[in-house]
């Protein structure tokens, strides 16, 4: 317990650590991994506002924005404490930037941004965007999403993301003019290649299955615990009619009254303490869900390793199936039926001067091919390398995050009972008084 | 001195409506045999089976009974209902319970006794206790089956409910003052069953306790006059001591709905992390270590639910019944009452009535012939009218036995209640800090393998 070793042994031996606090050790692990970006500076998303404003369409709409706060790391170490530089964006911004990233580099598990829409809920909890918790929730999720990127080792580094960070007006437009778009593969192409590929690398077949499987029971775990929750809320609830009989009781009797009263006191607080209980547990869902949604990217990783290496495949059996026209044209037989074979025989051979046009053009074909061939492997070969090295890097922070996270949920399930013993057994005592 | 396990003389033990001889199971009313238990149409019950072995009090538990009992250092009598056993005749199956008596008293010819008896026999003991004392507070016995809750009449566990409230009732009546010393009580205890059934049928008549019934909804139609301030406070305090208790019952029911709603979705959550732990590597352990902690608290919060339905609930529910009881202490009392106003009313206007006639009449006749009818009726006046002021006198002794005794018995409930309540409450609050405290353990240990595997692992940066 005395340890002052690293930050984590702390976590664990301290059992009065809350569970934002344990976040937070998350986030130090992040900032203390020290890429370059976060070294320079702090990044928060520190407030959320309403607008209102003419949308696309010059329709009236009502938004929320962001305020992303940067600040120069050296200026908070020195004591004083300069104004941060600030922008406010809003969340389709952030979905921009994480497009572009999406498209820019494909080879990497992009942090992914917090749900767009509530889901999971139960039934206390609102679904509406414009819920003030959620709105707060939100707001964790984007800020918690900048520093993943900018703790990232390649991420940190993009212009564009430091545009975002810095330059309020005309960053949109400087998105646009990378062109990303166009580069973006098109859902067609890419389901494609999942089912014609014949020899993807049997590391991404197995990520891309744990993918789904870890989606899977997230998803179900997610669930089950919204229910749970549910539950729960109405089992202390319901204590809360104790609280109100007894007082009512207290008042028809005499020596008993007082001990009614208070007790019936404890029985309300009891109710009340559910509260801030699923409050927290709120806190460990969106854990989850973070990882529910890397997920996803790390399934678009492994989609765009099956694409990669599906052209790949579709260049080598273009150039094989051109050498062997060659041959065929070269040696006279043909093997392979084509319609020029079909109408020589039946009109004719075609002049030798014809012939040696078409080797002439195959040979071009070919040489072009083998360069296309050459490309496209060293290009899937840079892809696995660069992704695989960004997968490791991806587990890694996914054990490391999600043993925290179930940490943290045991520090809150041993949180609650805490107050459930005080709580018992200062009602116990009033009992007793009875 | 212990009783027949198979009890054969079942067929006219009932003690109140006469059975005809040639009674078939069908026309029996099921109403006066409480415990008729048609649970199983399996004959192959052999007889005297016992229910269930762990249905036997352990000597742990029954160490329980008796601390709770032992807050007098005068006392000197225990109680023990236990060891349920079916019975199957050929008109019925029911269940006897063991009961088990430990005395120092002299009025009884030895110190310990063992006596079966069915649910019936305690029916009966209530019934003679109220007849032979009417306005003191019998503690009521367990209602005769459950209505909501229940899918099965009598599993395993209504028959323990129901044996630790006979049990309860029982040690009432052993700890009253006036109970306990009934004849009725000790004959309860210790008279073989063909014993006792025959001094059941010693009892008032069915027809002169119709009468006495006639008699009583005749009072209750008058209406009581002048009842005392004392009494009506009584009343009212007992109008409101109900609703407060039957809330406190549906409260409690509720939350044993709610907690058994959450225990199903937590149920499921265990099985869900054990599945994820299946398809990690480094986070196989502790996923699979949360999953065993979600199970572990599972089973705590199924013992917890039970607990409130075994302890907390049926002592609740007793008291709802005790309510009920003073409803019917005072109303019977407010007819002694009344009784006792309506002879009061009717002995002066009788005497009213001599008065005018003998005036009317002596005058005329007593010249004449002496001796009159008119003489004999006069005579026969005043002979009624003795007996009508014995009667008001008995009636007036009868009213003024029947507040003092409420009056004492109050006090000694009031007193029983608190007690029991407050007993119940603090049982409860502890059990839920031990079901807190054994989450809290399982919880703590989790976090500590989590900290003995990283320090073990070498793994002291995980970043």
């Amino acid at each position: 317990m005395a340890d002052s070793g690293s930050e984590d042994i702390a976590v664990i031996g301290n059992t009065d650590l809350t569970p934002s606090e344990s976040e937070n050790n998350v986030k130090n692990a992040m900032v203390e991994k020290g890429t370059s970006l976060l070294k320079k500076m702090e990044i928060s998303v520190a407030e959320a506002e309403k607008r209102t404003g003419k949308n696309a369409v010059n329709m009236q709409e009502t938004y929320t924005v962001y305020l992303i706060e940067t600040r120069p790391v050296d200026a908070a170490s020195e004591g004083t404490n300069p104004v941060p530089d600030s922008l406010w964006r809003r969340y389709s911004e952030f979905e921009l930037l994480r497009n572009y990233l999406l498209v820019t580099y494909p080879f990497l598990v992009v942090p992914p941004l917090p749900e767009k829409r509530a889901e999971f809920v139960w039934h206390k909890l609102s679904a509406d965007n414009m819920d003030p918790d959620f709105v707060e929730r939100r707001r964790v999720g984007l800020e918690n999403f900048l520093l993943r990127v900018a703790s990232h080792p390649d991420l940190s580094s993009d212009k564009i993301f430091y545009s975002f960070l810095t330059e309020e007006n005309g960053w949109k437009e400087t998105v646009f003019e990378t062109g990303f778009q166009a580069k973006a593969d098109s859902r067609l192409k890419a389901l494609n290649a999942t089912f014609r590929v014949k020899n993807p690398d049997k590391r991404f077949a197995e990520m891309k299955h744990y993918g789904d499987e870890l989606q899977s029971v997230i998803s179900q775990l997610l669930r089950v615990r919204a229910r749970a929750a549910d539950r729960l809320y109405g089992v202390y609830k319901v204590h809360g009619n104790y609280g109100r009989v007894f007082s009512e009781w207290s008042a028809i009797e005499k020596e008993m009254g007082d001990g009614l009263q208070s007790a019936g006191h404890h029985m309300d607080a009891y109710a009340a303490s559910v509260d801030d209980i699923l409050e927290e547990e709120e806190h460990y869902a969106d854990q989850l869900k973070e990882y529910l949604f890397y997920a996803d990217a790390l399934r678009a990783v492994c989609r765009k390793h099956e694409l990669t290496q599906y052209e790949l495949e579709m260049a080598a059996q273009d150039l094989t199936s051109k050498k062997q026209q060659r041959e065929e044209l070269a040696t006279g037989t043909i093997r392979t039926f084509s319609l020029k074979g079909v109408t020589s025989k039946l009109f004719g051979q075609e002049t030798p001067e014809q012939r040696e046009a078409k080797l002439k053009m195959l040979e071009t074909q070919i040489e072009e091919g083998e360069e296309l061939v050459k490309e496209r492997n060293a290009e899937c070969e840079e892809f696995v390398k660069s992704a695989w090295v960004d997968i490791e890097r991806f587990k890694e922070q996914k054990d490391h995050d999600l043993r925290e996270a179930l940490i943290s949920y045991a520090i809150m399930q041993i949180s609650m009972c805490k107050k459930g013993i005080q709580v018992w057994n200062n009602a116990k005592e009033c009992f007793s008084k009875m | 001195m212990s009783g027949s396990v198979v009890d054969n003389t079942v067929s006219s033990g009932n003690s109140s409506a006469a059975i005809p001889t040639d009674v078939s199971g069908q026309i029996l009313d099921l109403d006066e045999d409480d415990d008729l238990e048609v649970f199983s149409k399996d004959t192959t019950l052999t007889d005297g089976s016992s229910f269930n072995a762990s249905m036997q009090t352990s000597p742990a538990s029954m160490i329980n009974q008796y601390k709770f009992e032992e807050d007098a250092d005068t006392k000197d009598i225990f109680v023990t209902v236990d060891n349920p056993e079916s019975h199957v005749t050929a008109i019925e199956t029911y269940i006897t319970y063991r009961v088990m008596t430990k005395t120092t008293r002299s009025e009884f010819d030895s110190s310990e006794f063992e006596v079966r008896r069915r649910y019936q026999d305690f029916l009966w003991l209530k019934g003679r206790l109220e007849e032979a004392h009417p306005t003191l507070i019998v503690h009521p016995l367990p209602e005769k089956f459950v209505v909501k809750g229940m899918v099965e009449r009598f599993n395993e566990d209504f028959i323990e409910t129901r044996r630790r409230a006979l049990h309860r009732f029982l040690n009432k009546i052993a700890e009253h003052p006036i109970f306990s010393s009934s004849e009725d009580f000790k004959i309860f205890l210790t008279a073989a069953s063909g014993e006792l059934t025959s001094h059941k049928k010693q009892g008032p008549g069915f027809l002169s306790r119709m009468g006495d019934t006639v008699k009583a909804v005749a009072a209750a139609v008058r209406g009581v006059r002048n009842r005392p301030q004392e009494f009506t406070e009584m009343q009212e305090y007992v109008e409101a001591f109900s609703q407060k208790i039957i809330s406190l019952d549906k409260v409690t029911q509720r939350i044993v709905r709610e907690q058994k709603e959450y225990l199903e979705e937590l149920k499921e959550c265990g099985p869900t992390y054990a599945l994820w732990s299946q398809s990690e590597e480094e986070l196989a352990e502790p996923l699979k270590n949360v999953a065993g902690c979600v199970d572990r608290c599972c089973k705590e919060t199924e013992e917890q639910v039970k607990n409130l339905s075994d302890h907390l609930i049926p002592v609740l529910h007793e008291y709802v019944l005790c309510a009920d009881t003073l409803k019917a202490v005072l109303r019977r009392r407010d007819n002694i009452q009344a009784d006792f106003e309506a002879k009061t009313e009717a002995l002066a206007t009788k005497k009213a009535n001599r008065d005018t006639e003998s005036k009317v009449l002596s005058l005329a006749w007593a010249s004449l012939v002496g001796r009159s009818p008119e003489e004999v009726k006069q005579q026969k006046l005043k002979g009624e009218i003795k007996e009508m002021r014995d009667d008001l006198d008995k009636a007036e002794d009868r009213l003024e036995w029947a507040n003092n005794a409420l009056k004492s018995d109050w006090t000694r409930w009031q007193k029983v209640m608190r007690t029991d309540l407050r007993s119940a409450f603090v049982d409860t609050a502890e059990r839920n800090v031990s079901y807190y405290e054994k989450c809290l353990a399982v919880w703590e240990s989790f976090l500590h393998s989590q900290r003995t595997d990283a320090e073990g692992n070498g793994k002291v940066d995980f970043s």
